[in-house]
């Protein structure tokens, strides 16, 4: 292989942006301040999603509808579910972090298409505001996150229509986000950095945006007819028209269930990129973890009728996405088989960002069990729509997904700011949260096995008590938030320097200052070969003495 | 971790020959991978449509009178005229290579000419079909498919007649750097392709 | 003394197994069984919960131990073992979970044979029962003669209960064709299998008997047959499982399981006066 000379500085002068707090407010090209943006911007979504929980936590805390009118609850479950999944997951997992550590990780010091990638965010928050607008006008959308006809033609078009184009532009967000992945990470690697050197994120990034662009556009044509039927009065998915709605639940949950490995495969990236720093070891099985990753990628894109067991779809159909769908756990399970392997025998740091990604596996495990559980035909026909199903897609979107953010979030704080974290406000925050979440979750699977359907006000009142104890759980995780946020301003104003790597890791964002310069390196991009090649002799020197250079292996 | 597939090298090797022949600095263009991507991804939507469509006739029978024998005149020569226009941009940037600007502006201008003509033939049939949009299931997904498909075949003639303008200026596209022109015409094939397949779903199935 | 791994091992595991099977067989997280399909299904919940909950605490038991043992003592700055892999330990863990899962598949599979699911209500061969859905069929005449899917019956010998199910926003509305009683809850005998045929008339909407292990989607435009057999008398919900409106929490009904005898004494005081 040819030795690459080191990329010369860019040539081109310093772009017109404001410096200091004001870029972050700014049209930056600079992938670190995107990834920010992106985060930031999620979180403050979180935040309107969980009061939205909270309203239906309240309301189901009584079997009667109490607290709200039943019209308004209806919005709310819809905004909740569209909110977390379009605002707060996948921008954070896909264009945060991804924006933040793929550059380096490819050893590039911006992403393929900066300006893409400032449009692509900038999308977000004028969509996320007018999907909030609509609650204001007119009432917000009430047929769910799945948005089913002949329901969503019945309700008030206008909140449904708001709610479709709002659904289009984030889309289109993540399809320009899937595109710019794809390129940088195939294409825009620095010279002598093979595929196979990549730190798992970047795989795990390659197979999420490979869904991206290949089911997000579906979701965006199926809007286009379902607004069609609102607007011009179609009928393609109205059965009083001649219409089908099944086959809008056909092409919704082409895209929808992709949309679940859109979330989970980059938090599955992420973990791979802690556990090894924390546990002080390789990460086991790399190549075996490249190719799940790409058989959840292909499995992932035939699976999803089994969202639609119950809607009358043809027996050779069940058949085949039963067995379809509980193949998935395969190469899930390598995965979760591969990180107990990396833990075992390490010299585990029980530090906040260790303990989340240990809570993951967990509740991860979890939903996993209840997800092939689901894909049984039988066992579907009687859990399907009902609490089980809710309490299953919880345990998977939050006991997986967001108990990643918050585990990567303590990871790359110091990176992101140059001071650390609290250590002791985080393992308060993850205890509180792992018990509000368990508590508000776990109980669910028994509400939905003993006769609760979901999106309901009002229940049967000998579900009261496990509902109640489901919204003080859910009390619990609120609260859970408070001293994260507070952990969150003190550092940033007053906590320890972290230096460029506090936890002494490999990977390439760590090979530079924090937070790093704007074009990531001072001086030629560091070539890493072994992201995680610890337990090697470079491991054993005093990490404190070294420099950054010394941690690296240049080529000879 | 130094495994190597054999992908990886091809990759890797690529990217080394593409900084080469480049002078564009630290790294490649990647404007028309990001472009082809983009295309799968738009391929996709019409992907959906399509298998809407024949879901649609495999599974919802249609109301009497509401099959129609589509005439065929107009939209096979549309279907010529689409098709021909592709062959006319791929001279259009041939002449560009031999830097034959002057030729290669007059093809231009005549691939937009029949694309333009192509949205003119599709405005003619819509006027004299006998069915409006919502008349049935069939004739929505007609006008959806083709109307979708118009939309593309009028953004890329607008494509090309803004590279059309461009050519003007003397050495804004050289037989080496010439992304505009290079990108309409991935699109303008892109576009055709897509009017075959709905031309034999729509009007041959 | 020196306790080996392996036998460590081997105790751990069988603990796993007596687990699993006292919380599939010991502990009840289903309400009660009341149809003759709810054994059958009850039979593969206590499989899947008893392999569900070997992984679960398995797992978590593996995660806990490592963290504990595997801590790192204040001021240690080593690192652990450089192990990057295991090509038979990998092959393993990922031919173990395929036979699983392989295995759940036709055993779930199988299950939903003999709950009847998998007979296709369009198959040919199926004529005897064609005149039974006649009046489904002729309900949709655009519908060229196609049902959409639910359970079939198990036998089609026997003698079926037809009765015609409206989904409608916010209730269900029962007719039986033969007795020609409309009532806004369902009776039934205990034993005799019953056919619901069902259909929307406004937006998607869901009967669900928790009791009875079964739940269909009713679709506007797609006439449905759902066949159950109940087998002990009660008074079972029914609910509405797919979100159908802002009433949707509140569209619930009955299904009253009653003996053959006190059955027909409900059709008798039901059946509006014939006008022979």
């Amino acid at each position: 292989m040819t030795i690459a000379s080191p990329p010369s500085p860019s040539p081109q002068p310093l772009r017109l942006q404001p410096t200091g707090w004001l870029r972050y407010f700014s049209f930056s090209l600079d992938h670190k301040v995107i990834g920010l943006q992106y985060i930031v911007c999620g979180f403050l979504f979180y935040f309107v999603g969980g009061a939205l929980a909270g309203v239906i936590r309240t309301e189901l805390a009584t079997p009667i509808s109490d607290f709200v009118s039943r019209d308004t609850y209806n919005q709310v479950l819809t905004l909740h579910g569209t909110v977390m999944i379009f605002l707060w997951i996948v921008p954070v997992v896909n264009g945060g972090f991804g924006n933040y550590l793929i550059p380096f990780y490819v050893g590039a010091r911006d992403m393929a298409f900066p300006r893409l990638n400032a449009v692509a965010f900038w999308m977000i928050p004028p969509s996320g505001l007018l999907l909030i607008s609509s609650y204001f006008i007119g009432g917000a959308a009430q047929s769910g996150w799945t948005a089913y006809p002949p329901l969503s033609l019945t309700t008030p078009a206008m909140g449904q229509i708001l709610w479709i184009v709002s659904v289009l532009l984030l889309g289109g967000s993540s399809i320009f986000g899937g595109i710019n992945f794809i390129a940088t990470i195939l294409k825009f690697r620095q010279p002598g950095l093979k595929l196979m050197m990549l730190p798992m994120y970047c795989w795990a990034m390659l197979g999420t945006s490979i869904l991206v662009v290949l089911a997000t556009p579906v979701l965006a044509g199926t809007l286009i007819l379902l607004s069609l039927d609102i607007v011009a009065h179609t009928g393609f998915f109205n059965p009083a028209a001649g219409g089908n709605a099944v086959v809008y639940q056909h092409l919704f949950w082409f895209y929808s269930h992709p949309a679940v490995y859109i979330m989970v495969l980059p938090a599955f990236g992420l973990v791979s990129e802690i556990l090894p720093v924390h546990a002080r070891k390789p990460l086991f099985g790399y190549v075996t973890m490249v190719y799940s990753i790409m058989a959840i990628v292909i499995l992932g894109l035939v699976v999803w009728a089994h969202h639609m067991f119950t809607s009358g779809t043809p027996p050779w159909m069940r058949l085949f996405f039963t067995i379809a769908t509980a193949f998935i756990a395969v190469p899930t399970g390598i995965k979760f088989f591969n990180w107990i392997a990396t833990l075992w025998q390490g010299r585990l740091a029980l530090n906040s960002a260790m303990l989340f990604s240990c809570a993951f596996i967990l509740q991860f495990v979890f939903g996993g069990i209840t997800g092939v559980a689901l894909a049984q035909v039988p066992f579907d026909v009687h859990v399907h729509d009902t609490y089980f199903v809710v309490a299953h897609f919880h345990y998977i979107v939050y006991g997986g997904t967001v108990f990643v953010i918050f585990a990567s979030i303590y990871h790359w704080f110091p990176k992101f700011s140059g001071r650390m974290l609290n250590e002791d406000l985080g393992r308060l925050h993850l205890a509180l949260t792992f018990i509000g979440f368990n508590l508000c979750f776990a109980p669910q699977h028994w509400l939905g096995l003993n006769g609760m359907p979901r999106r309901v006000a009002e229940y049967d009142p000998q579900f009261s008590l496990i509902n109640q104890i489901s919204s003080v759980g859910a009390l619990l995780m609120a609260i859970s938030t408070l001293p994260f946020l507070i952990n969150v301003v003190m550092s940033l104003l007053q906590g320890p320097a972290a230096g460029p790597n506090p936890w002494r890791a490999l990977t390439p964002e760590w090979l530079t200052s924090s937070p790093p310069p704007v074009e990531n390196w001072i001086g030629a991009a560091p070539l890493v070969e072994e992201p995680y090649g610890y337990g090697s002799s470079e491991g054993r020197i005093d990490v404190n003495q070294a420099r950054g250079q010394d941690l690296w292996r240049q080529q000879p | 971790m130094t495994t190597t597939t054999p992908i990886d090298t091809d990759l890797q090797q690529q990217d080394d020959h593409e900084s080469d022949g480049h002078g564009h600095g630290e790294h490649p263009d990647l404007r028309m991978f990001g472009l082809a991507t983009f295309l799968v991804a738009d391929g996709m939507t019409f992907a959906g449509f399509f298998a809407a469509y024949l879901t649609y006739r495999a599974v919802n029978p249609l109301p009497p009178g509401a099959i129609y024998e589509l005439e065929l005149v107009l939209p096979v020569i549309n279907t010529a005229i689409l098709i021909a226009s592709s062959f006319t941009f791929h001279r259009a940037s041939k002449e560009l290579m031999r830097g034959a600007m002057g030729a290669c502006r007059g093809w231009l201008l005549l691939t937009a000419v029949m694309g333009l003509s192509f949205l003119g033939g599709q405005m003619v049939e819509y006027f004299e079909l006998p069915f409006g949009l919502t008349d049935n299931l069939y004739a929505s997904t007609f006008y959806a498919l083709t109307g979708f498909h118009g939309l593309h075949v009028t953004l890329g003639a607008l494509m090309i007649l803004i590279v059309w303008f461009q050519a003007r200026e003397p050495g804004r596209f050289t037989p080496s750097d010439h992304f505009g022109l290079a990108a309409a015409e991935l699109y303008w094939h892109f576009v055709d392709v897509i009017w075959v397949v709905l031309f034999g779903l729509l009007y041959l199935l | 003394m020196r306790i080996p791994s392996a036998i460590i091992t081997l105790i751990a595991g069988m603990a796993l197994v007596l687990l699993g099977q006292w919380v599939a067989n010991d502990v009840n997280w289903l309400p009660v069984s009341a149809s003759t399909n709810a054994p059958v299904y009850d039979e593969l919940f206590r499989v899947l919960l008893a392999i569900g909950t070997m992984l679960l605490v398995g797992m978590t038991g593996v995660v806990v131990y490592s963290l504990i043992r595997f801590r790192r003592r204040d001021g240690d700055q080593q690192d652990g073992p450089p192990v990057e892999g295991n090509l038979s330990l990998e092959l393993f863990w990922t031919a173990i979970p395929a036979v699983v899962v392989l295995f759940l598949g036709i055993y779930s599979y199988d299950i939903y044979d003999r709950m009847g699911g998998m007979t296709d209500l369009n198959a040919h061969g199926m004529d005897h029962h064609a005149a039974e859905l006649a009046s489904v069929r002729q309900s949709q005449p655009g519908d060229e003669e196609r049902i959409w899917g639910g359970i079939a019956p198990a036998s089609s010998n026997e003698a079926v209960l037809p009765v015609e199910v409206t989904a409608l926003q916010f209730a269900f509305v029962f007719h039986y064709p033969e007795q020609n009683i409309t009532s806004g809850e369902l009776h039934v005998p205990s034993g005799q299998a019953v056919e619901l045929r069902m259909k929307a008339n406004d937006v998607i909407h869901a009967f669900w008997v928790p009791e009875f292990r079964i739940k269909q989607d009713i679709i506007p435009g797609q006439p449905t047959v759902l066949t159950f057999t109940a087998n002990q008398t009660g008074d079972y919900p029914i609910v509405c499982a797919e979100l159908c409106g802002p009433y949707h929490g509140g569209m619930r009904s009955h299904v009253v399981v009653d003996e053959p005898e006190s059955f027909a004494t409900w059709v008798e005081t039901n059946t509006p006066a014939t006008l022979s």
